[in-house]
């Protein structure tokens, strides 16, 4: 079954539907499927639920999908960057579900893995854990969370190939792996896109089993920055970063 | 005289040991990694993926696709690596993690902590802190000792938990606290900060503590 697909919107065509449920990669503006995103909402598809660890910035990412309404839920961890997120929401025109982001990961994790249900201690005795089941094991209290899975995936990814084998890059892997396991249909944009046996098989993140369809960036794709920090060339700079 | 906020973070630099693995919050806790001791190797976790972290990139050398949890632009180091959110969340929650520094609005007696949301304001999220608090093996909260002059330290939280029982030290401007995670309530004046008296400590806390300052009471 051919995979590739020539562009974002065909790559998409015959998986968008009101009221659906998506997944987008990404930590902040990194790693984000930008392409994709930018085909959803050329298509115009609305009421969507779309479980995502931020919601971009105003106008990049998946802001562009707020600006247009076209999200109704979001499924997240921290969302402070948004000045068009927080209009909305404090108007009531969005609802958002906050998940502790090791909860979001794991719930993706696991709905990908074919597992319904966990026992997490994050949470336990905040208003996270209010009207979930809750369990002791070993003199430790911990919260029932359900695994999560979506009608449809979008990632991005450095590399791919024909098969839908994926290769991400540095901090842009986030969420992206996980979330190419928990849905339906799971579409990659991938920068460099390859033919089978260039990539190394000991060194492909993503199994191609877990991507349905695959295009590549167009030259010139531009990932985006969200805090360009810098040091100078002189020999004592300051040591390491925070987290 | 309280100590400054470089001063915060170098008396938490001492809470680290060789070897340590350690996340570092956003805010006055990033100092820390200007403060490791000599002889101390540690390894900085930022939880959107990485071990390893280095400094800001040279102006020219910035890329996109490496960033802390800030969302700043970082550098690798030669003991880095990169990992997924769920494994770097298996990390933290898994207790691979030795030490966490973060700051908070509210700390309580009993060791619950309040730092991520204020009812009636924006809510942006809890990010990973619920996560950190609850799977790293020592968490330390360094933050000014009052916000507007009302005490930080409290009896009990008036602002929603980010965690319970989940604090093991606070260190602030005025000095430095232990707290029991387990067992009865307790909580221990154990350090002042040059020059601050414990009645000054006492009158901007409202938790109850007992003072248990090295060669004194």
């Amino acid at each position: 079954m051919k995979k590739v697909y020539p562009d974002a919107r065909a790559a998409l065509a015959g998986l968008l539907r009101d009221g659906m449920t998506i997944m987008s990669g990404g930590f902040g503006l990194c790693g984000i499927p930008a392409l994709l995103i930018e085909a959803i909402r050329e298509s115009g598809v609305k009421d969507l639920t779309v479980i995502s660890n931020n919601a971009g910035i105003d106008g990049v990412g998946l802001g562009v999908l707020l600006e247009t309404r076209q999200i109704r839920k979001m499924i997240s961890s921290y969302v402070g960057e948004n000045a068009e997120f927080a209009r909305q929401y404090l108007a009531g025109e969005l609802e958002i579900e906050f998940n502790p982001q090791g909860t979001l990961a794991e719930r993706i994790r696991a709905g990908g893995a074919g597992i319904p249900a966990f026992f997490t201690r994050t949470g336990v005795g905040t208003a996270v854990a209010e009207g979930k089941e809750t369990r002791e094991f070993d003199g430790e209290i911990y919260v029932m969370e359900r695994g999560l899975f979506a009608d449809l995936a979008i990632v991005h990814a450095y590399m791919g190939d024909t098969e839908g084998n994926l290769r991400y890059r540095k901090t842009a892997r986030n969420f992206n792996p996980i979330m190419a396991t928990a849905a339906k249909v799971t579409v990659a944009q991938v920068e460099h896109l390859v033919k089978p046996g260039e990539m190394d098989p000991d060194c492909i993140h993503t199994p191609g089993v877990f991507v349905k369809r695959i295009i590549q960036c167009p030259p010139g794709y531009e990932k985006r920055i969200e805090q360009r920090t810098v040091r100078k060339r002189e020999p004592a700079a300051a040591a390491g970063e925070e987290v | 005289m309280p100590w400054t906020r470089d001063e915060m973070a170098a008396r938490a630099a001492r809470e680290l040991k060789d070897g340590f693995y350690v996340n570092l919050g956003i805010g006055i806790p990033t100092l820390v990694a200007n403060h490791v001791p000599p002889g101390i190797n540690v390894q900085l976790q930022s939880e959107n993926g990485m071990l390893g972290l280095g400094p800001f990139p040279y102006e020219g050398e910035e890329d996109p696709d490496l960033i802390n949890a800030g969302k700043q632009t970082i550098t690798e180091l030669p003991t880095s690596s990169y990992f997924d959110s769920a494994q770097s969340f298996a990390m933290i929650r898994g207790g691979h993690i030795d030490l966490s520094i973060l700051g908070a609005l509210q700390v309580a007696q009993n060791g619950d902590l309040a730092n991520w949301m204020i009812p009636g304001k924006m809510v942006k999220g809890m990010g990973g802190a619920m996560d950190l608090v609850a799977g790293v093996k020592r968490v330390v909260v360094l933050m000014e000792h009052t916000a507007g002059g009302k005490p930080k330290l409290l009896r009990r939280c008036t602002l929603p938990l980010t965690g319970a029982r989940v604090v093991d030290l606070v260190i602030t401007d005025l000095g430095v606290f232990e707290i029991a995670r387990r067992g009865p309530e307790r909580m221990r004046l154990i350090e002042l900060a040059p020059g601050v008296t414990e009645a000054e400590v006492r009158a901007r806390t409202e938790a109850d503590y007992e003072v248990a300052l090295a060669g004194a009471a």
